[in-house]
C-alpha cells in the first residue's frame, strides 16, 4: 500500500469523511416516528427472511435431534445420536473426498478467472464479446448445462469427435462419466465451466472500480502489465478475491447440482449434499440427515472463521 | 328430453348401486366393504373431489373420460385431475399438510406405521379380498386403506426382431440360455444386447422387483425379512443379482452405462438397437408406443418371462402398482370412495395400461396373452412391512438404483469390486439392519 501516490489517499479520505458528521448529528434528533420508518421498510424482508430461512434452520436442528422419516405425525427425541452416527460411521464423511476435486477445480477457476478479467480490463479487441462469451454460462440453468455436458461427455459425444479433429484415434477416448478415475475430473470442469463467469464478473468489476490515473503513473514509471498486475490490481482486490476463496470452499463442499443431474451421484461421484439427500429421502433418515446438514453448515462456518483469521479483512483505502 | 335422459340416469343409478349393495351382501359380513368409505358408507356420493395421479402423459385424454363416464353415473360428482410429474416427491411434501387430493395414489415412500394418520380406511382385508387382488399390499393391522389401480407382472421386454435375426428360436429356460441368446444377439446384429438405463437408475432395481421369479415362493419377501444372509450363494436374491452381474461382465450391456437415457431407450428397443429390458408389464404399452412413433412394427415388442423354472414352468410375481386411498381430511369421502370403486370395478383402466387387473374376475388385458401362452405362472407376493423397515434402516435401498449401480460398476471392472464383495457388505448391512429393526 505504501507504494501508493498520497496526494490521491487523502482526496480518498476526505471524501469517505464528509457525510459521516453529518449523519451523526441526524441520529441524535430522531423522533419515535422517524426511528419507525426504517423498521416499516424492512418489515416485509425481515418476515421473508425469518419465515424462510431462520424458521427452516430452526426446524431442521430440531429435526436433527429426532429419527423422524419426514413423514409421520410423532417425533421420537433421540438427543445427539444422529450426530454420533454419523462421526462414527467412515462411509458417511468419507464423501468428503470427492469436494477436493472440486476445490482444486475452483483454485483453478479463481486464476483464470483473474487471468481473463486482468486481460480484459486492459484494451483487447472484441473485449466486450469476450466478456459475454465467458459470463454467458452463469446465465444458464444448471439443469440445461448437466443435459448439455451429458452429451458432450458420451462415448462419441461432442468432445471425442472435438479430439477426433486433432488426430485421436477413434474409441481410443476414455469414459469421461463411465471411468470412476475420470469421472469426478469431468464433473469438476464442467463446473469451472459454468462457475468462472461469476467469479471473471467479481473480479472484472473490483478491477475497474481502480482509478485510471494510477494506470498512467505506473505506466509513466516503466511499470511492465505484469509489475501493473501485481503491484497494483492484487492488492486492490484482495478483498473480492479472498470472498472468492470462501464461496469457493463452501461451494466446493456443498456441490449438488451438476453431479445430481448428471450421474445421480453414481460411479464415485456422491458428494456430501448428494448423499444427505439419499438419507433423507430414499432411506426416509430425516433426522440423520438433518444432522449431516448441520454439520455441513458448522462446517463451512468453521472455513469462514478460519479464513478471516488468517487473512484479516483490510481497509483497501485504494479504490 | 333432457328430463327424460336425466331420469334414465337417476334408474340407471339406482339400478348400479342397488348391484353394488347386492355384490356387498353377497360378499361381505360387516356390511362395509362393498361401497362407503369407512364410517360414511351410508351418505350419498357429492361434491367435487380432486384425484391426484402421476399419468401426465394421459391426464387429459384417458383420464378426462373417465371423469365424464363417472358424472354420468354420479351426477352429484365432479372429478378434477392433478398430474404431478414427480408424484412420490411432490405427494410426499404435500402429506404435510392437510391439502393432498381427496384421492391419491399411496407414495411408496409412506411407511406402513402412518397409514391410518394420513388415509381413510376402506374395510377389513378379509372382505375385500374375497373381490379384489393386492389388498395386503395396503393393510395394516387388520384394516385396509388401499385398492391397487391395477398390477404388474414381472418380466423382459424384448425385440422379436432382434431375437429372430439372432437365430433364436425358443424362449431361455435358465439364466445361461438368457446369456447364450445374449450373446448371440451381440454377434449376429447391431443391437444392445441389454440395455441397463443405469443414469436414470430405477430400471435398475429389477432384481428386488423379481423377488419370487426363481423360487415361485409367494412369501420370498417375507422370508428375506428374516433371512440374514439373502444374498448369500444359491438363495434367489443371489440369482438374481448374479444375471445381472453376468449380462454386464460379459460384454452384453452398453458402453457407457453413465450416459443411458430412459426416454431414449424406448425408441432403442422399438427400432431393433436393444435386445432386452427387464421391466414390469406396465412398460410394455410405452414400448409399442414408442414403435408406433418410430414407424417400426408395435408387434415386434413382446414380453418374456425372467429365465427361471420352477416346478416346470415359468413365474411371474404379480404386485401392485400405486395403491389408490382417500385422504383422511376429505370433505366428500363418499365421492372419493364411489371413484376409487369405479376405477377398480368398471373403468377399463388396466386394458389400457396392459396391467393385471385388481379385481379377481377380470381378464387379463391383450397385451399380456402371448405372455400367458408361455406357461407362465402368475404369483401374487405377499408384502411385508418388515422387509420395509429393515431395508430403510441398512440403507440398501432395495427399490433404489445406488446398490444396483455398484453392482454393475463392479462388473464392468470400473470400481475394483467383485461381486462377492459387494454381496459380503449387503449381507453384512442387512443382518445389522434385522438385528436393530428387531
Amino acid at each position: 500500500m505504501t507504494d501508493i501516490p498520497a496526494p490521491n489517499r487523502e482526496s480518498e479520505t476526505a471524501a469517505a469523511n464528509i457525510p459521516r458528521p453529518m449523519r451523526v448529528r441526524e441520529s441524535g434528533k430522531k423522533s419515535f416516528r422517524q426511528r419507525l420508518i426504517p423498521w416499516l421498510f424492512l418489515l416485509v424482508p425481515l418476515v421473508l427472511l425469518i419465515t424462510f430461512t431462520y424458521v427452516p434452520v430452526a426446524n431442521m436442528f430440531w429435526y436433527s435431534l429426532t429419527s423422524w422419516n419426514g413423514l409421520s405425525k410423532t417425533k421420537k427425541v433421540v438427543g445427539l445420536a444422529n450426530y454420533t452416527e454419523f462421526f462414527t460411521r467412515p462411509d458417511l464423511y468419507r464423501v468428503f473426498f470427492v469436494s477436493l476435486y472440486y476445490l482444486a477445480a475452483s483454485v483453478l477457476q479463481i486464476a483464470l478467472a483473474l487471468y481473463f478479467a486482468t486481460l480484459l480490463s486492459f484494451n483487447t479487441k472484441f473485449k466486450n464479446l469476450f466478456k459475454g462469451i465467458i459470463f454467458f454460462p452463469y446465465l444458464i440453468n444448471g439443469v440445461a448445462i448437466s443435459f448439455v455436458f451429458l452429451f458432450f461427455f458420451q462415448p462419441g459425444g461432442t468432445l471425442d469427435t472435438v479430439l477426433g479433429f486433432f488426430g485421436m484415434a477413434k474409441g481410443s477416448a476414455p469414459l469421461w462419466l463411465g471411468n470412476p478415475d475420470i469421472v469426478n475430473f469431468s464433473l469438476a470442469g464442467t463446473s469451472v465451466w459454468r462457475y468462472m463467469g461469476l467469479n471473471f464478473v467479481l473480479f472484472l468489476g473490483a478491477i475497474q472500480s481502480i482509478p485510471g490515473g494510477i494506470y498512467e503513473a505506473a505506466e509513466l514509471d516503466g511499470a511492465s502489465r505484469w509489475q501493473q498486475f501485481r503491484y497494483l490490481i492484487a492488492p486492490s482486490i484482495k478483498p473480492i478475491i479472498s470472498l472468492s476463496f470462501i464461496l469457493a470452499v463452501s461451494g466446493s463442499l456443498a456441490v449438488f447440482e451438476i453431479p445430481f443431474i448428471m450421474l445421480d451421484g453414481a460411479n464415485g461421484s456422491t458428494t456430501f449434499v448428494i448423499q444427505t439427500v439419499k438419507l433423507a429421502f430414499e432411506n426416509n433418515k430425516v433426522g440423520l440427515a438433518s444432522a449431516m446438514a448441520v454439520i455441513l453448515l458448522l462446517i463451512v462456518l468453521l472455513v469462514t472463521w478460519v479464513q478471516r483469521k488468517l487473512v484479516p479483512e483490510e481497509e483497501v483505502d485504494l479504490s | 328430453m333432457f328430463r327424460v335422459r336425466r331420469g334414465r340416469v337417476v334408474a340407471l343409478t339406482a339400478a348400479v348401486a342397488l348391484i353394488g349393495m347386492t355384490a356387498a351382501c353377497g360378499s361381505g359380513d360387516s356390511g362395509d366393504s362393498g361401497s362407503g368409505a369407512g364410517g360414511t358408507s351410508n351418505e350419498k356420493p357429492s361434491g367435487d373431489i380432486l384425484v391426484l395421479t402421476n399419468r401426465t402423459d394421459i391426464v387429459n385424454t384417458t383420464f378426462k373420460d373417465y371423469a365424464a363416464k363417472f358424472h354420468a353415473k354420479y351426477p352429484d360428482v365432479n372429478v378434477k385431475f392433478q398430474a404431478l410429474t414427480d408424484y412420490e416427491g411432490e405427494v410426499k411434501t404435500r402429506m404435510s399438510t392437510k391439502q393432498y387430493g381427496d384421492v391419491l395414489l399411496i407414495p411408496a415412500g409412506v411407511a406402513k406405521a402412518d397409514y391410518a394418520d394420513f388415509f381413510e380406511p376402506l374395510g377389513k382385508p378379509a372382505d375385500l379380498s374375497k373381490k379384489y387382488r393386492f389388498v395386503d399390499s395396503s393393510t395394516v393391522d387388520g384394516t385396509t386403506y388401499g385398492l391397487a389401480t391395477f398390477g404388474n407382472a414381472s418380466g423382459i421386454v424384448y425385440n422379436k426382431k432382434v431375437f429372430k435375426e439372432a437365430g433364436i428360436t425358443g424362449l431361455p429356460k435358465t439364466p445361461d440360455e438368457l446369456i447364450t441368446d445374449l450373446q448371440a444377439i451381440k454377434a449376429k446384429t447391431q443391437a444392445t444386447p441389454y440395455y441397463t438405463n443405469y443414469k436414470d437408475g430405477w430400471p435398475l432395481s429389477w432384481p428386488y422387483g423379481d423377488m419370487g421369479a426363481v423360487s415361485g415362493d409367494k412369501d420370498a419377501l417375507v422370508k428375506m425379512s428374516t433371512n440374514k444372509a439373502p444374498w448369500a450363494a444359491g438363495q434367489e436374491l443371489n440369482a438374481l443379482n448374479s444375471l445381472l452381474f453376468d449380462m454386464v461382465q460379459k460384454g452384453l450391456s452398453e458402453k457407457d452405462p453413465t450416459t443411458t437415457n430412459w426416454e431414449n431407450s424406448k425408441n432403442l428397443i422399438a427400432t431393433g438397437k436393444i435386445g432386452i429390458m427387464p421391466l414390469g408389464s406396465w412398460a410394455i404399452p410405452q414400448m409399442k408406443d414408442a414403435a408406433t412413433k418410430a414407424g417400426t412394427n408395435p408387434d415386434d415388442i413382446g414380453y418374456m418371462p425372467m429365465p427361471f423354472q420352477a416346478d416346470g414352468s415359468y413365474q411371474s410375481p404379480v404386485g401392485p402398482d400405486f395403491n389408490q386411498a382417500i385422504n383422511i381430511n376429505s370433505d366428500h369421502k363418499a365421492a372419493a370412495r364411489a371413484w376409487i370403486d369405479w376405477m377398480v370395478n368398471d373403468s377399463g383402466y388396466s386394458d389400457v395400461v396392459g396391467g393385471v387387473p385388481t379385481l379377481k374376475d377380470a381378464k387379463l388385458p391383450a397385451q399380456l396373452k402371448d405372455f400367458e401362452a408361455s406357461g407362465v405362472k402368475f404369483v401374487e407376493m405377499t408384502p411385508s412391512a418388515k422387509l420395509d423397515a429393515v431395508d430403510k434402516q441398512s440403507e440398501i435401498g432395495l427399490n433404489q438404483p445406488d446398490y444396483y449401480r455398484d453392482l454393475v460398476d463392479a462388473a464392468r471392472g470400473a470400481s475394483g469390486q467383485t461381486k462377492q464383495q459387494i454381496f459380503d457388505a449387503l449381507n453384512k448391512k442387512w443382518s445389522d439392519a434385522i438385528a436393530s429393526v428387531g
